[in-house]
């Protein structure tokens, strides 16, 4: 298989697939919270899930812990696994918006936290409802246009 | 104060959008190809199948390359005359913008004079690859 998708560094960072999935459907659940309740503090507790998620892998988050020590256990134990990348992109696009959306409350720019906590609540709803694969839309439109 | 009218809006556009991402990924579409686009063995890196090929464009942040990849690889296993040819889609901006691939996994499908005759977006069926593959001469 071809260097992109496969080689023994890739494989030493596969994680249990289900994790991310049932990570976002939290996810979901505390930026509908954050919208209705119009309260940026839930959103900047959610921004940090985010971070670390970005930055160690979402395996590492509250989420994630929670996943392994009470859910995991009771599935079945053949779990079908996956690259942590493509679930890591997605937690650092979600970072983005929580903390635009963050600057919009901090600054009084209320339109600004609701637009934002919207896509990030999409995106999130998106990956638990379809397993969408943020990844796979956007990153290489983003490097066509950031890049020559 | 609360307000459950963004809600609702992001959840139904949310929604819709995703019913027809879901349907249609894997779907190989001939209207989509970039007509008058000729690949060749020196922009892909690698010869064109006798009949057909497919070449799949993949990204390391898209976990349904991996299964694309596995289900072409071993299908033409058992095909003499069509290769799966494989491209990373970062190192390769040029064949990208040219052929205007905007998501991962992208597979198009490609005579032997490699003129492109259909692409699908996400991992498509056995089946549908089958038949396309059928209608390559």
């Amino acid at each position: 298989m071809s260097e992109v998708l496969d080689t023994p560094e890739v494989r030493k960072i596969y994680i249990d697939a289900r994790g991310p999935r049932f990570g976002a459907a939290i996810t979901t659940t505390v930026l509908a919270i954050a919208l209705v309740t119009q309260n940026e503090l839930v959103l900047v507790a959610q921004g940090i899930v985010f971070l670390i998620g970005a930055i160690r892998g979402p395996q590492f988050t509250p989420y994630g812990l929670i996943y392994k020590n009470f859910i995991k256990p009771r599935l079945s134990k053949e779990a079908p696994t996956e690259d942590v990348r493509p679930p890591k992109f997605a937690q650092a696009v979600g970072f983005v918006f929580a903390l635009v959306g963050s600057i919009g409350a901090f600054t009084g720019v209320d339109v600004l936290f609701t637009v934002a906590t919207g896509f990030a609540l999409a995106a999130a709803f998106l990956n638990s409802a379809f397993n969408y694969c943020l990844g796979c839309e956007m990153y290489l439109l983003i490097v066509r246009f950031t890049s020559k | 104060m609360k307000t459950y009218l963004p809600l609702a809006i992001v959840l139904v556009l949310a929604s819709a959008y995703g019913f027809w991402w879901k349907l249609s990924r894997g779907a190989i579409r001939s209207n989509k190809a970039i007509p008058g686009h000729r690949l060749t063995a020196e922009t892909l890196g690698e010869g064109l199948g006798s009949r057909a090929t497919m070449v799949q464009f993949s990204s390391a942040f898209c976990a349904p390359c991996r299964a694309t990849h596995s289900l072409l690889s071993q299908m033409v296993l058992a095909m003499n005359d069509v290769k799966h040819i494989h491209i990373d889609a970062e190192s390769h901006l040029e064949l990208v913008r040219q052929l205007d691939i905007r998501s991962t996994p992208t597979t198009l499908f490609v005579n032997k004079d490699g003129i492109e005759v259909g692409r699908a977006a996400g991992t498509p069926k056995r089946e549908q690859v089958l038949a396309a593959l059928e209608n390559i001469r």
